[in-house]
């Protein structure tokens, strides 16, 4: 069974969003996603700097299986990435809550937040 | 619920992730692909290869007949145990399935694949008619590959000493009986020395877990198919298929034609060698991030002619992408390929691209 921890909030394509506050969110993909994805070999993260929308593909995740794109769950400007990943992918399915954040996001829209699923919500997606 | 091999259970103990493969409950991995593909590299893996159909083929015309079946020659079998490899071809010269076959005393076994089992079957029945020839199924039969540098070392130290010897004595791409009705070859589909095993599935059980307490890792199809990618094996249905020649497979080298033996799709492939061949299957690497995937096109520098990606993974030993396809001949090799709608520079090598654990390609 994947882990789906109470505290994050999800989107049904698989990705986490951790509220850091200040406007700013954490996001990640879930457990549930690397175990669908089988070992991850590269990760294609956005720039620093670019302005993202709710929904658009703004990342790609290779396993040796299958290529994933990474939808954004907001609209804002990405403020810092993880740049580990590039050179360790594989924390991707080691630790995907942890090390293996993607990307921060400032918010455009805060009430964009209220939209997101819970952890409930998401387990019920998984099914 | 898929068919199962015999050792089901011993899968669901390893903590393996079940995956339906050609309508059998197979195991993917049991845990990490890559590292699963690391572990035949340098040490040594065991698959479930169970699913795979063996036929045995005997009656006074056994040679005639495999002789007139396949397009690579049972007469090089000149001693008992030698393999070889073939193409069965279908009229057109189209490959019907690719296989192996030992020579035994008496007779001769062949080794197909899983997913092509249902026509096989019905062709080779077909085309025994003109024949004094028996075609004898072995279903029951499991079989096992342990493959990598320390596969025989570790075998050797979990079976019988009948077993044990035939092991010792075993050459290169040669299959002899044992005692208990055990069969087996110095052959595999990973670029690594190692043995296939096939024996009767009261024994399967217990001899997975003898090479598990001996150290042999067990090993998904995921790492199978990473292997023999590397090793610059064909897969039937991705690399060729009936409408493909063996000489657009990289398969040449398996076709017996010096001689008038006949054999089916023979004058078919006479025809297109004589008219031209126009596509070949080729090696590609990607030195840039991504990996490559099955049915990307090929594109060519110095042609409008496309190629197309029949295999293509991520290489845990090469670290970067690697691919078969299928291009045309007279393309050039400078080439890229359209990846989620970018034009990606990539290298075209000969194959192999790994063998016993190194890159070989230039």
């Amino acid at each position: 069974m994947a882990n789906i921890p109470a505290e994050l909030k999800y989107i049904a394509s698989h990705e986490w969003i951790r509220d850091e506050g200040n406007d700013v969110v954490t996001i990640g993909v879930t457990d549930f996603a690397q175990e669908q994805l089988g070992d991850v070999v590269f990760v294609e993260l956005p720039e620093v700097g670019a302005q993202i929308a709710k929904d658009d593909a703004i990342a790609v995740v290779e396993s040796v299986k299958a290529a994933s794109d990474i939808y954004a769950p907001v609209t804002g400007e990405v403020i810092e990435v993880n740049e580990a990943l590039a050179d360790e992918p594989e924390k991707v399915n080691e630790a995907p809550y942890g090390e293996a954040w993607f990307f921060k996001v400032k918010l455009s829209d805060t009430a964009e937040l209220d939209a997101l699923l819970t952890a409930d919500q998401y387990e019920a997606e998984c099914d | 619920m898929g068919n199962r091999t015999p050792l089901y259970e011993a899968h669901l103990e390893a903590d393996a992730k079940i995956v339906d493969f050609g309508g059998w409950d197979m195991p993917i991995h049991y845990g990490s692909q890559i590292q699963e593909h690391n572990t035949v590299r340098e040490d040594a893996g065991v698959f479930d290869v169970s699913h795979m159909t063996v036929v045995d083929v005997s009656g006074s015309d056994a040679k005639a007949y495999l002789q007139y079946l396949l397009a690579n020659d049972v007469a090089k079998l000149t001693e008992n145990g030698k393999a070889l490899y073939s193409g069965m071809l279908n009229e057109r010269g189209g490959v019907i399935d690719d296989l192996i076959v030992y020579r035994m005393d008496p007779g001769y076994r062949v080794v197909v694949n899983c997913a092509t089992r249902a026509k096989d079957l019905a062709w080779m029945d077909q085309q025994s008619a003109k024949f004094e020839v028996n075609l004898s199924e072995q279903p029951e039969l499991a079989m096992l590959a342990v493959q990598g540098p320390k596969a025989i070392e570790k075998t050797l130290k979990v079976v019988s000493e009948s077993a044990a010897k035939v092991i010792r004595n075993l050459s290169v791409f040669q299959g002899l009986q044992a005692d208990n009705n055990w069969f087996i070859g110095r052959t595999g589909y990973t670029g690594e020395d190692g043995l296939e095993l096939m024996l009767p599935p009261e024994y399967a059980e217990d001899f997975w877990n003898k090479l598990l307490a001996a150290g042999v890792k067990p090993i998904g199809l995921g790492a199978r198919d990473t292997l023999r990618l590397e090793a610059g094996m064909n897969l039937y249905g991705n690399d060729m298929d009936e409408t493909i020649s063996p000489w657009q497979a990289n398969m040449g080298w398996t076709l017996a034609l010096k001689d008038d033996r006949d054999f089916i799709g023979k004058q078919a492939l006479l025809d297109e060698k004589a008219a031209g061949l126009e596509y070949k299957l080729v090696g590609l690497v990607l030195e840039s991030r991504g990996v490559m995937r099955s049915h990307q096109k090929v594109i060519f520098t110095a042609s409008d002619l496309q190629g197309e990606i029949t295999s293509g993974t991520f290489s845990p030993t090469l670290q970067q992408s690697i691919a078969m396809a299928r291009v045309p001949v007279n393309a050039g090799s400078e080439c890229a390929v359209d990846m989620r709608g970018k034009a990606v520079p990539v290298r075209m090598v000969k194959m192999p691209f790994v063998r016993n654990g190194q890159k070989v390609y230039e």
